[in-house]
This record gives structure tokens, sequence and C-alpha cells, in this order.
């Protein structure tokens, strides 16, 4: 029986390791193909017909124009039973023709008569929105009023930020085509292969078991790609009716970012309280969010710190834009943002060092207390904390102010439920099969380093089959856990096989099974190492039938955790003349357990803070109250940080004694949690004062200088 | 976008004679970059493109015999930049074309298509028209998000700023536009070219749908100290916020004349005559920039939400003059 555990520090020789992405060099020649490239034999355009309106009646849809034009194959009304538009860009009919500018020709043909309604797109203020806004019961922790009473000094700010759209480069969407009349093939954009199946059989009323799902790539889903879609059903329904013939639908840009999906919004009005040498004693908070006809969440606040006394009140804003989906770390960001600004407000209130302020309280951080504390100090060194940090307000001369800010923040990302199958050939060569997906993260390239180190192999000698709903089940990529989950499957199924190939090899080495060992391409006798085997021979014992191991997670022995911290600082600068903000640099220290591949994990930490920047600084779906539609629907005015915007980032994974034996925890989410509390606070530390909302734009700025006062006050 | 036909002439009086009474009729095509997109959003929808790639003619940048500098309408934002005479004497033009920091764009784009583009108007590209008007005729700008909309030459109907990265630089610099229609050549100040519509069937610039410009004269900047400066947000592709390009003659340490031009702050490159004649007789200093720039914003008025510009286009200005100075390096 294998003893199911990671290998030693000094045993591994692929794990931990710094393993450039298999499908690398695919990627950047353009040789993968993203279910968005795919163009199919006899394959239909769809195309949509979406609502101009944020809230109307559908009166009447008159689709006989379109159904006459040549070329045009199907219409399909999508079904929406109130006939009731929410948001603009709802979907409201479906076309599929012959080519592209056929649909699009036909899509103009079909009338649509509304009865607009009043909408409501606008979530900065609760109090102008009436009965949309729902406030929630009030919480309360300890005793307030004796935590203000305690306290010395207290800090009152607003904070937030605004409605992001999650901007997949690949837009949501599918290749759907009927193989027969019981049998549908789907190419889909997703972060849930295994799952999809399920999702559409009810609603197509055809079994779960005829729906096959393939996927080699995805273009970024970032939480809001893990079910199929109504254009998806859509895409099913156009091509039922043209045939069974394959019909694409991807939505346009515009469509993408207003419909397919939408970070909650999150504001606060925030008063701390704390002693004058820096004890936290009270938090009270009057909160207000919005992620479309849901009203947003509930941030976490006060986030990590955990403030013995605490009054809550929280207000859900219903409005007509596009639903809310999932955000990498779903309210994290927004309770992070607020509450390590209002904190950081309260250390320049006390006219405490930030850093010093949150390393005095770090204890209310509760079990992680003395990770955040040894990563505090490595980050700190990593950007110049002693050296650079100065009180509020950069004083040197010239109109460029450089800052300093801090923040932290937590995740969970334990395994998912994962099946993974490893099949061994006689000649050697080794398949592992799995019903993931690789997000662009890497897990094409971690699970192949964990089955080859656990076989002794070097890189490229296992083949990775993923991202098809008829291999073995796997979780969908969400919460940060397919790390874990598809490592522990793999681990599972490499030593199982790992523990036949030692059977079958035993008796050519004169050894028993428990003596041998995979090192380095060969199978050897642990006590006398000159006795071996290749793999290959190894393998030509196994006779005539290759051997399949199903490996899974959860499953023996301790092979994942789940609970993670990270520290972030960084350094900006402000140009108090134009409200400019340019970032100088990011520093990211994050645990995350035992690190399988120190490329790839460190990739994703700066996808997070790229993303960071881009919230921080720039993004923002920008409503029109008046019309109710989204004015930035385009990559020309929903702006996003190019190379030049980022600064230098520089990432520290926290590995060795003390993280690798908690075995493998998710990364996806927790670094993209800090970077908008640091660049913000980084910013109140350059220019001397807060600005409120993201992102930090020069109107937010200059507006933040004005009302402080002072020589740049001029608007 | 609409089906079209495509007509690819090689000479500028053929490519009139494919161009018709209205934009609905035909279109000239240069670089591509915005009509493309104009078309797919459905804003305009043209019968035919009348392609101006193959004319020769319409392409090169040579210097003509009185010193002045001949830039072809076809000339695409790289050939500029990469240009030895423009490098030479031109700081506010490489300024200003360096700002269009797309390879994609600048590599396609031309400085004819830079001076024609239509507006950014987020309310125009949504499809509310030039003027940006609701069903019921009101205008969408002025109490809407007008962030990036114009503080100056908004009174209206026309809130949008002219998206132009070269005009402001070209006029500074004294630059003359050739136009070529049915009737012939005819040449204007391209200050002159750009005008505020006052009603939705007109453009911001004076080219009738069967005239094309064929190339821009730019005069001898020789003795001009000159520069562009533009407040951007990103580094990467992206629109100033505000821009301003200054041209100013110098005679030893005083400047003889000054031209001063803001760009996207206006529907309008703007002249600004205010800090032109204050500028005039006066030594450069950090302290004279400033007062320039806040002339050139005296008659700046906010709308709801673009207050902030009115700063930006000041320090543009302050910032053009001292980049000038310093002899308008990069």
């Amino acid at each position: 029986m294998a003893e199911y555990k990671w290998p030693d520090a000094d045993k591994r020789t692929l794990i931990g390791k710094r393993i450039s992405r298999t499908d690398g060099p695919h990627k950047v020649s353009g040789h993968a193909r993203y279910n968005s490239d795919l163009n199919r034999p006899g394959m239909l355009h769809g195309r949509l017909l979406c609502s101009p309106h944020a809230h109307a009646k559908i009166t009447s849809i008159d689709t006989s124009a379109a159904e006459a034009m040549p070329g045009v194959k199907a219409v399909y009304i999508i079904p929406d039973p109130d006939r009731e538009i929410k948001w603009a860009g709802e979907e409201i009919v479906a076309v599929a023709a012959v080519d592209e500018p056929t649909a699009r020709d036909a899509i103009r043909a079909i009338k649509v008569v509304y009865e607009v309604l009043p909408h409501s797109v606008l979530d900065t203020d609760p109090k102008a929105v009436g009965s949309l806004a729902r406030p929630a019961q009030a919480q309360k922790v300890g005793d307030p009023d004796k935590g203000f009473a305690e306290a010395e000094v207290t800090a009152e700010g607003l904070y937030g930020m605004p409605v992001i759209t999650h901007c997949c480069l690949e837009p949501h969407g599918s290749v759907i085509e009927w193989e027969d009349d019981k049998n549908l093939l789907v190419h889909l954009s997703t972060q849930a292969v295994s799952s999809i199946a399920a999702a559409m059989a009810p609603v197509l009323e055809i079994p779960a078991a005829n729906i096959r799902v393939k996927q080699d790539h995805i273009g970024g889903g970032f939480g809001s790609k893990f079910g199929p879609d109504r254009w998806d059903f859509a895409a099913a329904q156009l091509s039922k009716k043209a045939g069974g013939k394959p019909v694409k639908i991807f939505l346009d840009r515009d469509s993408e970012l207003m419909v397919a999906g939408a970070r909650p919004s999150a504001y606060a009005k925030v008063k701390v309280g704390a002693k004058k040498d820096g004890t936290i004693t009270a938090w009270q908070s009057e909160s207000w969010a919005s992620g479309g006809q849901g009203g947003g969440g509930s941030p976490p606040m006060p986030y990590i710190f955990n403030i013995p006394n605490q009054s809550k009140q929280h207000t859900a804003i219903q409005t007509n834009i596009g639903p809310q989906r999932a955000w990498r770390a779903p309210n994290h960001p927004q309770a992070c943002l607020i509450t390590m600004s209002a904190l950081e407000d309260l250390a320049a209130a006390i006219g405490m060092d930030p850093l010093e302020f949150f390393l005095k309280n770090i204890e209310l951080t509760g079990p992680r207390a003395e990770i955040y504390r040894e990563e505090f100090q490595i980050a700190a060194d990593l950007i110049g904390w002693k050296k650079n940090w100065h009180q509020r307000g950069d004083k040197t001369a010239g109109p460029i102010k450089r800052g300093l800010g801090l923040s932290l923040h937590t995740w969970g990302g334990g395994g998912h439920p994962s099946d993974c199958d490893i099949t061994i050939q006689p000649d050697g060569s080794v398949e592992l099969k799995m019903g993931t997906q690789d997000l662009g993260t890497g897990t094409r390239t971690t699970v192949e380093i964990v089955a080859a180190d656990t076989f002794g192999l070097p890189m490229g000698v296992v083949k990775v089959l993923i991202g098809d709903n008829r291999f073995p089940t796997s979780g969908g990529s969400g919460g940060s856990t397919t790390i874990a989950g598809v490592s522990g499957a793999t681990r599972r199924a490499a030593l199982d096989a790992l523990d036949q190939i030692f059977a079958k090899a035993a008796p050519a080495l004169g050894a028993k099974p428990e003596d041998l060992e995979a090192v380095a391409g060969t199978i050897l006798v642990k006590s006398n190492p000159a006795k071996r085997l290749t793999w290959k021979q190894a393998c030509s014992k196994i006779g005539q039938v290759p051997i399949t191991v199903r490996g899974k997670n959860p499953g023996p022995g301790k092979l994942g955790d789940s609970g993670v911290g990270g520290v972030q600082m960084a350094d900006v600068s402000v140009d108090i003349e134009t409200g400019v903000v340019r970032v100088n640099k990011i520093v990211a220290v994050q645990d995350c357990g035992l690190v399988i591949d120190i490329k790839t994990a460190e990739s994703q930490v700066y996808g997070a803070l790229i993303m960071g920047v881009c919230s921080a600084l720039y993004e923002e779906k920008i409503m029109d109250a008046k019309t109710g539609k989204m004015l930035n629907p385009n990559m020309e005015f929903y702006k996003l940080a190019g190379i030049g915007d980022i600064g230098d980032l520089v990432v520290h994974m926290m590995t060795g004694k003390g993280y690798d034996e908690r075995g493998v925890i998710g990364l996806g989410e927790p670094p993209a949690v800090s970077p908008y509390a640091a660049l913000s606070n980084a910013v109140a530390n350059a220019i001397g004062v807060r600005v409120p909302t993201l992102p930090l734009t020069p109107d937010r700025v200059l507006a933040a200088l004005a009302k402080k006062g002072g020589s740049n006050a001029r608007i | 976008m609409r089906g079209f036909e495509y007509a690819s002439p090689t000479t500028k009086e053929q490519a009139v004679s494919l161009l018709g009474s209205s934009d609905d009729d035909a279109m000239a095509l240069a670089g591509g970059t915005d009509l493309l997109s104009l078309m797919k959003d459905d804003i305009v929808a043209p019968r035919r493109l009348v392609n101006l790639k193959d004319v020769a003619e319409l392409r090169g940048i040579r210097l003509l015999p009185d010193g002045s500098l001949r830039i072809g309408a076809l000339v695409t934002v790289q050939e500029l930049l990469d240009n030895a005479i423009v490098k030479r004497g031109y700081a506010s033009l490489i300024h200003a074309a360096d700002g269009i920091t797309s390879p994609q764009i600048r590599a396609m784009g031309t400085v004819g298509g830079d001076l024609c583009q239509r507006p950014r108007c987020w309310y125009y590209r949504a499809g509310f028209g030039l003027l940006a008007k609701d069903k019921d005729g009101a205008a969408l700008v002025p109490e809407g998000d007008n962030r990036y909309h114009a503080i100056l030459g908004n009174t209206g109907p026309a809130y949008f700023v002219n998206p132009s990265s070269l005009a402001p630089a070209l006029i500074a610099l004294g630059a003359k536009l050739h136009i070529f229609g049915s009737g012939g050549q005819v040449e204007m100040n391209l200050e002159n070219f750009f005008a505020a519509p006052t009603s939705a069937n007109e453009k911001e610039y004076r080219l009738k749908p069967n005239e094309i410009v064929t190339e821009i004269i730019v005069p001898s900047a020789g003795g001009w100290k000159n520069a562009t400066y533009e407040v951007r947000q990103k580094e990467s592709l992206d629109w100033p916020l505000a821009a301003a390009s200054v041209a100013l003659k110098m005679s030893g340490k005083t400047i003889e004349s000054a031209r001063v031009v803001l760009g996207h702050v206006a529907p309008v490159p703007w002249r600004s005559g205010e800090a032109q004649a204050y500028l005039a007789g006066k030594t450069i200093s950090e302290q004279v920039a400033e007062t320039a720039g806040t002339l050139a914003v005296a008659r700046a008025s906010a709308m709801s939400h673009n207050g902030y510009k009115i700063q930006l286009a000041r320090v543009a200005v302050k910032r053009a003059i001292m980049k000038a100075a310093q002899g308008g390096q990069r």
C-alpha cells in the first residue's frame, strides 16, 4: 500500500521547481485552439437581438422578415416567462445564418415593440433610490459604545469601489451541434467542463449522459464562466431547428461587457477607534452595494481583523445593470479595500506607521497572525519600507509625490473533488485523463509535474488529457479549488499505479515491491541502487494489458489544506497637478502551502496584481443614469492597464518548513484581494489625503486634493 | 456592418468621382482605424467605400522649395514618426504622434485620417447622434456623464471633443490643408478646417462628401520652439484627457510670437488667443508658463462631471511651454 504523502524536499525532482508551462509555445505561436476559434464543418453563425432598454415589457416580437431572409436557417425567441427586460443588453431573439453578416442583417430585420419602464442604474447613494435600497438587519459584536468610549483617536471616512466587469478576452459563448437527435456536442468557453452537461440536460430534455463537452483552452473566466448561459441554450435550440448543424454564438465585445459578468460594487461609511498606542477598540460601518437585480454581496467587514466591538449595517441596492457574477475572491476585494483603508486612515490619525499599527493589532487576525508577521517583514524588506515610508503627504518639492501603502488578505483554497485516471502502457508510455480545465493558470503543467515527479520521469513523457467531460469527473475551477483537487487526485493515482509497477518489476529485481523506488527514469532497489530496471523495462513486465488506476480527491493521506494569508505593499507616484497615478512597484508575499510549480504560481500572482492595478486605477462599468445604457462597453473607455502601466511587480512565495508540510492549497484568488487597498493607501500616503472611491482617476484624485485644500485646490 | 461596394481608384480624380453627395452614398477609406469601427457599430453605413491607399500621389513627405514640408494625407503615423525632417524640426508633431501608443494604429492610421476621424463621444458612438440627443430631442451630455467632454466652446449644441492627436500641433505650426474635389484643389488654413456643428446634419470639419484631403503643408519651423504635452491617464493606448501644442517664435530669449492650441478640450482644436497674446514679448519661465495656462482656460466652463479637465488643460499648456523651452525633447 502506498503511503499517500508528498515527497520530502530532497526527493522532489519537479515539484516546487521553476518549470515553464507546457502549453506556452502552443499559445504564443497561435496554435492553441480556443473554442471561439472553432469553425466546424457546415457551421452556422448565430447572433443575438438584445434590448436597447434597461427596463421594459416586451409587447410584441415579429421575426417574419428575418425568417424570410435568404441564408437565415433558424430563428429562436429566447424564453422569458414574464417578458420583462431588466437590463440593457438582455437577449431576446437568436438567429442562425450561413454567415455572420447575414445573421446581423436578420437581427436588424426583427421588430420588437417595447413598453419602456422606469429604470435605475446608479448605486452610489442608497438614499436616492427609494425602495430599491433594501437594508438588512443591523449587526452588533461586543459593545460598540464602550469600544468608542475607550478610543482615544477615531477616524471616519467613505470608501468604495464601483461595479467592474470580467472583460474576458475570449468572450462568453459556444459552438453547439446535435450529432443526431439524441446527442449534443458542446464546445463551450467554461470554467467547469465536468458540470455543464448536468446544467444543460433538464432544459434541453435529453439525458446529461448524451451531452459531450469539450474545451482545450479558455481565454479568461475569472468566475464568470461556470454555467451554460442563455445564449448557449439558444445555440443548442438553433442547431436543433437547423437540423443539427453546428451553431456558433460568441458574444460581441459590447455584450461581453454589458451582460456577461459584473463584480458588485461596495461602498461604506466607516468609523474606527483606537487607543493612542494603536490598539483598535471599535468599528462602525454603514455599507451598501449593488450587483444588478440581486443587489450585490455583503462584504465581510471588518476584513480579517476581528475587532472586539462592532456595529454594522448593510444595504443592498437593486439596479437595472447586467447580472453580477463571481469575480476572483467574491466580496473579499471590497471588504479588504474598505477595511484596510479605514484602518490606514486611523493609523494616520494616530500618526503611527501603518506597518507598526497593523503589526500591533496582528493578533486580531487569528490563526495566521504569525504568517502575516513573517510576510510583512519580507515585504517591507523588498519594498524598502523603512527607508521609503514617510508620514502622510510627501513633502518633497515638485508636483510628483511618492507614497507607500500596504494591505493583507486571506482565502480558503481547499481542493475540490476530482478523479484522475492514469494509464501506463507496456511500452512505458503514460496517459493521464481528467475532466478538469486549464484556466490559463497552468493546470495541464502542474498535473504533469505531479505525475512525472511521482514516476521519476522527466517532463514530456506523461501525456495529459483534460478538457473533456468524457474524462473522469473533476470540479469546476472556482474558489481556488483546482490545484489542490487535481494534485491530490493525480498524486494518489500515480502512487497507486507505481505500486502496481513495483509489484510487476519486483521479481525481476529479486526484491520486494516495498523495497523499490522510482528514480531518474529507473525502478531501483533502495538498498542496492545498482539493481535497477529502466522505466521502459519495468513497464514491459506489465504484460499485454495496460494498467489503469483511478486516483481521487478527497482521499487517503494529507495532500492538501485550506486557508492562506498574504500581504502586499505598493509604491506609487502621483502627479498632484494632473491627478495621474503611476505604479512604481508592488510587492506580493503569499503562502499557498506546497507549491507545485514556482513559475506558474508566481505567474498567478502577477496576473492578480495586474488585475488589481486595472481595477484600482482604471476599471469602471460606467452606466448612464438617463438612458440606462453602459457608456463604455468597449476596450477604449473600459480601461485596462497596459504593460507600461503596471510598474515593477515583485512576487515572493512562502515555501519550505512551516508551509510545504500543509500540502497543496489554492492560489488563484487570494493575491487578487489586496492590490486595491495597498494602492489606495499608497496614494493617500503620497498626497496626504484619502481618495475615497476607486478607480483612482485624475478627477477623483484632484477632487480629493481640492477638498483638502492647498496649492492644488483649483477646481 | 452592412454590405457595401468597394472601389480602389489610383488617382485623386477617380477617387472624387467615385464619392457621392452624402456619406450614405460613399465614404473615403484611408487607414480605416476609425471608419471600420463606425461601420461595425452601425453609426455609418456607406453603400460604397472608396479606398485611397492606391492613390500614390497622396503619399510621401518632402521638403518644398520654400522650405515648408509637404505631408501626403495617406502618410501613416509611423512614417511621420520615422521621418528625419519631421524629427529634426517638428518636435511637437513627434510628441503628438508618439501619443498614439498603439503600434497597429500607428502602422495603419494616416495623417489625413487623424484629422478626419470622428469624435469619441460615447453617446455618439452609442447611436444618439453627433449632438447626442435622446428621442425627445433633449441633449444627453450636459447632465449626463460628460467626464471626457468639452470644457471650452461647450455652449452647445456640440459638447464632444475633437479627437485629433495631430491637429493641435499642426495648427500651432501654422499648417495648411489641401482639399481636392470636383471643382479642383482648395487650400485652407487647417485651423479653419474645423468648426463645431450647429445642426445634426453637419460634421465637425469642412469637407464635403465628395472631397478628400490630399496633403498638409507645414511651414518651416526654423526659429520656432515647439512641443506638445498630453495629460494621459495610461501609458498604453488611451486618449489624452487634455493636450496642448505650442509653437514659440523666439528672438533670443524673448518670445516674439506664440501659437497655443489645446486638444481634447473643445469640439474643435482650441486656439487660445489669450495665452498667445500674453506670451508675446515674455521671457520663458515657470511663472510665465503657469500664467499662460491659466489664461488659456479663463473662459472654460465645467459641465456636471468634467471640471477636473480645466485643471488638466491649464497644466498641459504650462508643461508644453516648458517642454518647448527645454528644446522639446521627447
